[in-house]
């Protein structure tokens, strides 16, 4: 498959620099969130340049600056930014080690490199990269095809490597946007209407006033409002003071419903899908179900709205001087937000640079983006001044994008052996798709936040479906499993009250909790092993494996004890990123608290690069996901979003963590395959695969609280 | 109007001018330049703003700075001695026990001023002293790894 990342930017010097200081400077376009992206493509660069991994300098994302690879999104990074710096470090060893045979007069077959220090076992004479190269430009292309290293010579990839940063986490140095300073900073803060719909009718200029006196800057554009202050806790009182001077006119609000049945009825865009592809053709009909079939069940599944809920608020730099505008973001695109921010802003695009700074983890399409458009609006009324903006707790819970409620409605036939013969899923979602991509129109601009309060407002776009193959609503809509005949329907909900985008996994979450309950489901209904049942299905092998490597760590957890239930899940993310299976016990207290007693993971992720990084995604996403599946569900009401704290919004606690174990099935030589949101979907269904084995109740609609389970219990 | 407040932070005395009413994490942060603790939610809900005063774990986003005096107050840069880290920030980099790193700085406070007054604490302790930190990466295994190994080569090496 052809890798955008060195289609678009195919020179080795847009990757890599060899110093004349005995650095190496390596440039990704994918932004270092958490997920250590970071540290893998410094391990990958070390190897096939055999220079020490201390000696690897990752450079900052910026515009400009660093290989425009999008978005750091849809767990591509190491198919595109590792293959991509790999290859680039391949070819920069290739042509040094050419350079330096001419230089040393020696047969290039006779060089041997060890720290970038290259000797001649014909002359034993040497040089070194950094007298070679010495900081000048290369100006030779990657060569898609050199050679790289084969895993048996590898001393750095699939080793434990040092994660990078993590000194400067540990002992408190600035790393985050947060911790910026600048001569002549002040603090903002954002002043948003209580909800989607209300605008501002006026000021209370006596409010103005006294704000203005007491040298705080209050910036208005329309509806959009925002205070300056050299006091960053000058700033939170004054946005609170300007808040009560705010006449706000409310609307109709938020009408209360239940997103579950208006997924189902409110207008939308149905669309079959084939091999993971919608189709733009009429659906078909479900029709009644086989007559030959031996068992014919139906179900719907359901999930709320959840959060990103990043645990710091999000925030940026921005200065604007001299017609240049300069903003510093956790984005997790810092071009694509660049075209966007200048089209916002009604800036020529060559007059706005952007640089990533870490930020909390992200988790998908959070607050980053339009936190940077607030920053560059109150930069931009204060040239000069640099601005450290910053939203608060309530900003990031109530206006941030959340990932949509789902309903998924599945019906399967089997035949009198237990085979599934007939498969019918459809999925109802609002989109996941409203990230600020440049386009006609200012779509991207129209996609920020900000740009729907100003005085010229523009109107969120309506969103269309997206036809790529495993996206957004439709991703891992398409199970792995070989059904014959299988009915498959993407539907885009037009209508739906809250604000959606990009949230880890996208509809895969829901797709796959409904696929993998319903498939444990018709496991018991016809009195199969849920691990069998499933392999019954399966053709790929690797599939195959991690199935089974989980149900193995599982068969070792022996009977569950009363109360407690074993449930195993699958997915392969998008059918070709990483495979996982992920086997979990809960005890299911007295009080219907559902207690995570220990889990398994098993993942193929291909080639191994840095297996603690590895780890901790996979795991990081077992305990995401299972907050979802346990406590999480935004609320809102007509007066806007509820959830606005850690109270009203409750995720997963060190109180309800289970002992993980992760069995990597490494792949050396297979191609890397993204793993960050591979254990999302089968986590969640593992888990209530396991409630249903403690309980004997089916709960087919997340969250599974005490509540819900109370309910189901009675019913 | 500000005030005059003096802070023992890290070891050192600070005489601040500062409004009365400004939490500690502000004064910290942007007076100080201490930008170890995080400003997570502004409501004693995250944790990620912990400090030690006194030894304890103390959450600073919402107490004013005033009530502090007279206390001591250790940060996250305070328990370093220079380049050398404590064993706690020490087995948290062996262990990469943290991924996006903005909670990490409450959860090694907390994990500090668990195993400042109990050195052994088995895992319900542990629990119950992180109880109040949030985390949304996920890596409260990993974190609760790094707690484990750190008593074990406390036992192991006496």
């Amino acid at each position: 498959m052809a890798n955008l990342s060195l289609t678009n930017n195919p020179d080795l010097d847009d990757w890599l620099t060899i110093g004349a200081d005995g650095r190496v400077a390596v440039r990704s376009g994918k932004v270092d969130i958490g997920q250590r992206i970071s540290t893998a493509v410094a391990m990958l660069a070390a190897e096939e340049l055999d220079v020490a991994i201390e000696r690897i300098d990752v450079i900052e994302v910026a515009t400009g600056r660093s290989p425009n690879e999008g978005l750091t999104s849809g767990s591509n990074s190491m198919q595109e930014s590792g293959n991509a710096v790999r290859l680039a470090a391949a070819t920069a060893r290739h042509h040094l080690l050419g350079l330096a045979a001419r230089a040393l007069n020696v047969d290039i077959a006779t060089l041997d490199v060890d720290d970038g220090l290259i000797q001649s076992r014909a002359t034993n004479r040497s040089t070194t990269y950094w007298e070679l190269a010495g900081g000048e430009a290369l100006g030779i292309p990657i060569d898609p095809d050199v050679q790289v290293k084969a895993p048996e010579a590898h001393r750095i990839v699939g080793r434990h490597a040092a994660t990078r940063n993590m000194d400067d986490i540990v002992s408190g140095r600035p790393y985050f946007v947060h911790d910026m300073t600048m001569p002549g900073m002040v603090h903002g803060r954002v002043v948003r209407p209580p909800h989607y719909h209300a605008r501002l009718r006026s000021l209370d200029e006596a409010v103005t006033g006294r704000l203005a006196a007491d040298g705080v800057g209050v910036v208005r554009d329309g509806s959009f409002l925002a205070v300056t202050a050299e006091d960053e806790y000058a700033a939170v009182k004054a946005a609170e003071r300007l808040d009560a001077g705010a006449d706000w006119q409310f609307g109709d609000g938020l009408e209360p419903q239940d997103v579950f049945t208006r997924l189902t009825e409110n207008e939308r865009v149905s669309l079959p899908v084939v091999d993971g592809v919608p189709q733009r053709q009429p659906v078909p009909e479900l029709g009644d179900a086989p007559a030959a079939a031996a068992v014919t069940m139906t179900a719907r599944y359901e999930k709320p709205y959840y959060m990103h809920a990043s645990i710091g608020p999000s925030a940026a730099l921005a200065l604007y001087e001299g017609g240049k505008l300069s903003v510093w973001t956790h984005s997790q695109g810092v071009y694509i937000l660049r075209a966007s921010l200048a089209d916002a802003l009604d800036m020529p695009i060559e007059n706005l640079t952007l640089t990533h700074v870490p930020g909390s983890g992200c988790y998908g399409h959070n607050g980053a983006d339009d936190a940077a458009l607030d920053a560059a609006l109150v930069a931009r009324a204060r040239p000069g001044t640099p601005v450290l903006l910053k939203w608060t707790r309530e900003d990031e819970h109530a206006w941030e994008p959340y990932g949509s409620c789902m309903v998924l409605q599945l019906r399967a036939s089997l035949d009198s052996d237990g085979i599934v013969t007939n498969w019918s899923h459809e999925t109802y979602s609002d989109t996941y798709n409203t990230r600020p991509r440049p386009g006609p129109e200012k779509i991207g601009a129209a996609r920020l936040l900000a740009t729907r309060h100003l005085a010229d407002p523009l109107s969120a776009p309506i969103a269309q479906p997206v036809m790529v193959r495993h996206s957004g609503i439709h991703r891992n809509l398409d199970p792995l499993y070989n059904f014959a005949d299988r009915r498959l329907v993407k539907n885009l909900v037009r209508n739906m009250p809250l604000r959606t985008s990009a949230l880890r996994a996208l509809g895969a979450y829901g797709n796959v909790f409904a696929i993998e309950s319903f498939m444990d489901e018709l496991a018991e209904a016809t009195g199969q092993d849920p691990v069998d049942f499933r392999l019954r299905h399966l053709d790929d092998r690797r599939a195959v494996d991690v199935l089974k490597a989980a149900g193995q760590r599982m068969s070792q957890w022996g009977k569950a004890a009363d109360g407690c239930g074993h449930g195993i899940a699958f997915a392969q993310y998008k059918n070709i990123q990483a495979y996982a299976a992920v086997g979990i016990e809960v005890e299911v207290t007295d009080d219907a608290n559902v207690r995570l007693r220990r889990a398994v993971i098993a993942a193929d992720a291909g080639q191994v690069v840095d297996p603690g990084g590895l780890t901790s995604q996979l795991e990081g996403g077992l305990i995401q996901a299972a907050s979802w599946a346990l406590y999480e569900e935004v609320r809102f009401e007509r007066d806007g979003i509820s959830s606005r704290d850690w109270d009203s919004y409750p995720i997963l606690r060190f109180d309800n963590v289970p002992a993980i174990e992760t069995v990597l099935l490494d792949r050396p030589d297979a191609p890397f395959l993204g793993a960050g949101e591979a254990t999302a979907g089968p986590s969640g269904a593992a888990i209530a695969n396991a409630v249903r084995r403690a309980t004997g109740l089916t709960l087919r609609r997340l969250p599974l609280t005490p509540d819900a389970l109370r309910a189901a219990a009675l019913a | 109007m500000p005030v005059g407040i003096t802070l023992n932070v890290n070891g050192e005395t600070h005489e601040i001018a500062s409004d009365p009413e400004t939490p500690l994490i502000y004064v910290l942060r942007n007076r100080l330049g201490l930008v170890g603790a995080k400003l997570g939610c502004g409501r004693e809900q995250c944790g990620a703003c912990a400090v030690l005063v006194d030894g304890e774990a103390v959450l600073s986003c919402v107490r004013a700075a005033s009530e502090f005096e007279g206390n001591s107050i250790v940060t996250l840069e305070g328990l370093s001695d220079g380049d050398t880290l404590s064993d706690v920030q020490r087995i948290f980099v062996e262990e990469s026990a943290a991924q996006c790193g903005y909670c990490t700085a409450g959860i090694i406070i907390a994990v500090t001023a668990l195993l400042d007054c109990n050195p052994n604490p088995g895992k319900p302790e542990i629990q119950a002293a992180l109880a109040d930190h949030l985390c949304r990466c996920g890596c409260h295994g990993g974190v609760l790894k790094a707690v484990d190994r750190l008593i074990e080569g406390r036992a192991t090496n006496g």
